[in-house]
């Protein structure tokens, strides 16, 4: 047995307690437990620590990996940041339902057999619908509810895969795989669909700008970068995924630039960085592999900065759209400044933490001689500061003047903004803090002078396009369609021509019937006898009071019929 | 929101004050942003960049990649919108009933 308390175990705990506890003592809660699972965290050694069995199979739901510990790790210290952001203005049960979403990110960390990751899977997905419904609104419920469709579903065909797994090879270990066979291809797909890959990833640019301002900081970390460990872990070096992260690279951007919403543009630009660690675990080398997981790292810390400064500008403001806010650096200095440090940190600039592991997996794959890759990814870090590092502080904060004059942050929103952006740039000056946990050891110079220059000319000039593409880009009060199209209207038109076809159907068929009906009634009645309207009884065929006479002449016609046919044998 | 309020927020503020959104800070920022511009390709020329594949390695290679990568996408972007941009109310009535 293993001498400390499992480190999702603690925050699920911490969960429990936030429902039940009061004022200072929730505070307490909140505020104290990821830390308590933090410090758990780092008490996981490598390997598998705890085996229990579970019908014929060893269940392992704690096994140590450098790669495990640094997700984790980052987990726990989300859900702090999380906690402390939210906890004066989130209701209970969105925070207790947050930090049991992210215990459940905990365990998939930690999970070293198919079975307990799947189950941890589904508590993510179990809590984070809960999540998405504390937006309170039509649209959040509504949204929560195609959410929470698109997440079992992934469960089911995960399970499909598992159980495959199971069957076929009669292991249910955590262990490096690749598509090549159905079980295989299920386990991928299951997956896929959670790191938001094409073609279902509608889900998160959907739901994330539903919930509250509190819940999109929370949804914005966990899901999807589970998902990336889950790859890293079962799927390093599958070819495929170099496409679909390139595919979700530049599908992020392009939907980015045509979005309104401020949260939606933030929520497709997750799409995009996902992107780039899906190619990176795709190239699967050991440089490739630490970059996958330094940039899980750095984005979950830069995205979550920057849903806290929109969090917060739809919190004092109640909108969500480029087009009615802006001008709001006057008012929110401090929102304004963490979320340019969130938005240089997620382009890339160099001294933020989003350079220091994003070019590393840039030199993963020019080290393969991947040309095309290199190239796109480079375009795409280009089109990073466009949609999101520029984009995102310029319409919300600059642009021009809205008129509105919000207070600034509050200060447990504004003392967590302040120390994600602290970890932003501490990364970025200081990588190797870093690096001294990737899974592998890591031999990379983040700071050399060409690479610096390389990466200023392609940010500066995309800012410079930026400015000058401005009329190009006016906000309109639109949607874009995705793939959730197919469903929401093109199945739902289909689904509704089934059911008032067979509603037609059920009709006709209850005309037919009650003409049916009608007829028997009418032959019953006649032969039976009714009521009159008045309480009468109207005696019917075989009720009515016959002659004598009549009965004795049907029993004499049946005797000569017995007798002539007695005789005719 | 109250949108009188918000008008008589809009009519307060008319005169704007903002440093930041004064014209002539802008052009200010204009010149500013350049002069870091040129620099960025200048600096090329002491600190040469060791492309992974010769033509990154160009003089201003990254400014103009990272250019006309932007040129593309936007074009591009706004080339997509045309097809996919919807009103805002276009889900309405088919996800909530």
């Amino acid at each position: 047995m293993i001498d400390f308390l499992p480190p999702a175990m603690i925050l699920l705990l911490g969960a429990l307690l936030i429902g039940p506890t009061r004022g200072a003592l929730r505070t307490a809660v909140v505020l104290v437990t990821p830390l308590l699972t933090l410090a758990a965290v780092w008490q996981v050694p490598d390997g598998v620590v705890l085996t229990l069995q579970f019908l014929q199979y060893p269940i392992e739901p704690i096994e140590g990996s450098p790669v495990r510990r640094l997700f984790a790790t980052i987990f726990a210290l989300m859900a702090f940041g999380g906690g402390l952001y939210a906890y004066r203005q989130a209701r209970w049960f969105e925070l207790a339902a947050a930090y049991a979403y992210a215990a459940g990110a905990i365990g998939v960390s930690f999970a070293g057999d198919l079975i307990s990751l799947f189950l941890f899977w589904e508590l993510m997905a179990l809590f984070s619908t809960v999540v998405v419904w504390c937006g309170g609104t039509p649209g959040a419920r509504a949204a929560g509810i195609r959410y929470a469709i698109m997440h079992l579903l992934g469960g089911v065909i995960l399970k499909v895969g598992i159980e495959g797994v199971m069957v076929h090879t009669g292991s249910i270990e955590v262990r490096p795989m690749l598509a090549d066979n159905f079980d295989h291809w299920m386990i991928l797909i299951g997956i896929l669909i959670n790191a938001a890959a094409p073609p279902l990833s509608a889900w998160l640019s959907d739901a994330y700008p539903e919930s509250s301002p509190t819940g999109s900081v929370f949804l914005s970390a966990f899901t999807t970068k589970t998902a990336v460990l889950a790859l890293i872990l079962l799927f390093p070096g599958e070819p495929l995924l170099i496409g679909i992260g390139l595919f979700m690279v530049m599908y992020g951007i392009i939907y980015a630039l045509l979005e309104n919403n401020i949260r939606r543009i933030l929520a497709f630009s997750i799409v995009n960085q996902v992107g780039f660690m899906v190619c990176a675990i795709g190239i699967g080398t050991q440089m490739a592999i630490n970059g996958a997981a330094a940039h899980a790292f750095a984005h979950i810390i830069y995205k979550a900065l920057l849903f806290m400064s929109a969090g917060a500008v739809v919190y004092r403001t109640g909108l969500n759209k480029c087009s009615e806010v802006g001008g709001l650096f006057r008012t929110m200095p401090l929102t304004a400044v963490c979320g340019i440090i969130g938005a240089l940190a997620i382009s890339g600039f160099p001294l933020t933490s989003g350079f220091t592991t994003k070019t590393m997996i840039s030199q993963a794959a020019a080290n393969e001689s991947l040309v095309w890759v290199y190239f796109l990814l480079a375009a795409a870090s280009a089109g990073v500061f466009l949609h999101a590092g520029i984009k995102f502080p310029w319409f919300v904060f600059f642009q021009r003047d809205s008129g509105l004059r919000p207070k600034d942050a509050p200060w447990n929103m504004a003392v967590a903004m302040v120390l994600f952006s602290a970890l932003c740039i501490l990364f970025g000056v200081a990588p190797q803090l870093l690096y001294d946990y990737l899974p592998y050891p890591v031999d990379y110079k983040a700071y050399t002078a060409g690479k610096v220059v390389f990466y200023l000319q392609l940010l500066l000039f995309s800012g410079l396009a930026f400015f000058l593409l401005l009329p190009l880009m006016r906000r309109t009060e639109t949607i874009s369609l995705d793939t959730d199209w197919l469903w929401r209207v093109v199945a739902f038109r289909a689904a509704r021509r089934v059911t008032t076809t067979v509603a037609r159907l059920g009709l006709a068929l209850r005309e037919l019937t009650e003409l049916l009906g009608q007829k028997v009634g009418e032959r019953g009645r006649r032969l039976f006898g009714t009521r009159s309207a008045d309480g009468r009884l109207m005696p019917g065929v075989f009720a009515r009071a016959w002659p004598i006479g009549t009965t004795a002449l049907w029993i004499a016609v049946l005797l000569t019929a017995y007798v002539f046919f007695y005789y005719l044998d | 929101m109250n949108p009188n309020n918000d008008r008589d927020n809009r009519m307060k503020h008319s005169g704007d004050d903002a440093w930041l959104a004064r014209p002539s800070t802008i052009r200010l920022l204009w010149q500013v942003f350049a002069v870091v511009l040129a620099l960025s390709v200048g600096v090329q020329l002491l600190f040469p960049v060791k492309g992974y594949f010769g033509l990154d390695g160009w003089l201003g290679f990254g400014a103009v990649f990272g250019f006309l990568s932007c040129l593309a996408m936007v074009l591009f972007a706004k080339l997509l919108g045309k097809f996919l941009k919807r009103p805002e109310d276009h889900y309405r009535g088919r996800d909530d009933d």
